[in-house]
């Protein structure tokens, strides 16, 4: 296969969209299922998610009179594209670690943050009120957890000796020691915030904003978004399971002990959902600014000291 | 069948439009959401936007500050989308029929704005939960 067809064929299927689609719509469905599990209801089948997509993409497209057009219909499709390449980025650092280039944890999470840039992005075009006051709180979320994350990934790669590449810092597991510890945690509940989910869904809150930032989108756009929110739900965890425990390997045990890290990153990840209630938007900023970031110096801090005096486990 | 009318079958949103009930029957509608009755279990979610919405819950009598609400929301709606009238008020105005403040009864509304419009009705002061599925299905499976 020539070179231009072959990145096409991993974009478009096997590590890219529809192998990250098929996974992203079984694990929302885990979380719909786990979440009835809790709440001691049966919960949707396994088919549900897919048929939601199926169902938003027959639906009719309705576009704001006042909204500005362009950005409105570009924005899921921006968004979503960041996604393809996150996801096949990650995929192909596990499947091939040997073709990548230095300096990929930074290109990852910048396209982590596009998600909730084109959220924002979309949100603010439809001209809509609650999609205003959900975008605003969407802003605010975004400039709360990405201090406290970044630091939490600088101790990763102060961990592992200042490793830029994710094919050699899944060699390491920094989850093993305080500062990793520390840094994994805050990850943790800052990749909640960036999926959206509860006590962190105060941009789409349901009970007050309709639904915030999507409220004017129908049809295929909302398919788009929902499309989006499931490989989402697929390559976080997986960042997270790269960055701190170690990776996932290709064949045999490893591979099985890779699914297993996953499903625990996302059963955590499911488990704050459904035990905590939506916090308001000055609380989420204090908790993610004040403990969070502290919590992130600190692990910090002692990556830097044991770095400096060769303890491992600090 | 096509697959647009099956998948929304499978999935039907529900948005929840009060035009002026009496709170029972949002009540027993919030009833069917219950761990006891789990319309998740049918994919039929409660959804904060009429845009996102399959399937329009209206309940009340149809005031007139309401109808004009009611209208807007319905031409909000994405179509393909089914109405359910729950209650016996929407149904036929029930004992406000001859109420100065009442528009008229709520398919009237709605056929003036879409003559077009799928309406199905669930009577009962208040219907029970299981009339309200009941009804739903049955107005599901003749779509």
């Amino acid at each position: 296969m020539s070179e231009p067809l072959q990145n096409v064929f991993w974009l478009l299927l096997f590590p890219g969209f529809v192998f990250t689609l098929i996974i992203g719509l079984a694990a929302s469905w885990i979380v719909r299922k786990v979440s009835a599990l809790v709440q001691w209801r049966v919960g949707p089948p396994l088919y549900q998610p897919l048929v939601d997509i199926i169902k938003l993409t027959g639906k009719e497209i309705l576009i704001p009179i006042q909204a500005q057009q362009t950005i409105f219909i570009m924005a899921p499709i921006v968004g979503l594209s960041s996604m393809i390449l996150l996801s096949t980025l990650l995929w192909r650092i596990i499947i091939a670690p040997s073709e990548i280039f230095i300096g990929d944890v930074i290109v990852a999470i910048y396209l982590m943050i596009m998600p909730s840039l084109a959220l924002i992005l979309g949100s603010s075009a439809s001209a809509s009120p609650h999609a205003a006051i959900g975008a605003g709180r969407e802003m605010k979320l975004v400039m709360g957890y990405e201090l406290p994350m970044v630091l939490a990934f600088i101790v990763v790669i102060i961990k592992t000796g200042g490793q830029l590449g994710l094919a050699s810092i899944a060699g390491y597991t920094p989850v093993f020691s305080i500062s990793g510890f520390l840094a994994f945690l805050v990850s943790l509940l800052a990749i909640q915030a960036k999926l959206g989910f509860v006590p962190f869904d105060i941009a789409e809150a349901e009970t007050e904003l309709g639904s915030g930032v999507l409220m004017e989108y129908s049809g295929a756009l909302l398919a788009l978004w929902k499309i989006m929110q499931a490989m989402m739900l697929v390559a976080f965890p997986l960042f997270l399971v790269i960055m701190f425990l170690g990776g996932f390997g290709t064949t045999g045990a490893q591979l099985w002990a890779g699914i297993g890290k996953f499903v625990i990153v996302l059963v955590l990840v499911i488990l704050i959902k459904n035990t905590n209630p939506r916090v308001r938007i000055d609380q989420a900023m204090k908790f993610f600014w004040v403990y969070c970031g502290l919590i992130s110096a600190i692990a910090v801090a002692l990556a830097i000291i044991g770095s400096l005096y060769g303890i491992s486990w600090l | 069948m096509s697959w647009k009318i099956w998948s929304l079958k499978k999935s039907p949103w529900v948005f929840h439009v009060n035009v002026g009930a009496c709170n029972n029957c949002d009540i027993e509608i919030v009833n069917c959401l219950t761990p006891k009755f789990d319309v998740e279990r049918f994919g039929i979610k409660l959804v904060g936007s009429p845009r996102h919405a399959d399937a329009l819950l209206v309940t009340g009598v149809g005031t007139r500050q309401a109808a004009v609400r009611l209208r807007e929301v319905y031409r909000q709606t994405a179509k393909p989308c089914v109405v359910f009238l729950i209650g016996a008020c929407p149904c036929g105005t029930g004992i406000f029929h001859t109420g100065y403040h009442v528009e008229g009864p709520v398919d009237k509304i709605l056929k003036d704005e879409d003559p077009n419009a799928i309406i199905a009705y669930v009577p009962g002061c208040p219907p029970k939960p299981e009339a309200i599925i009941s009804g739903v299905v049955k107005a599901l499976s003749v779509l």
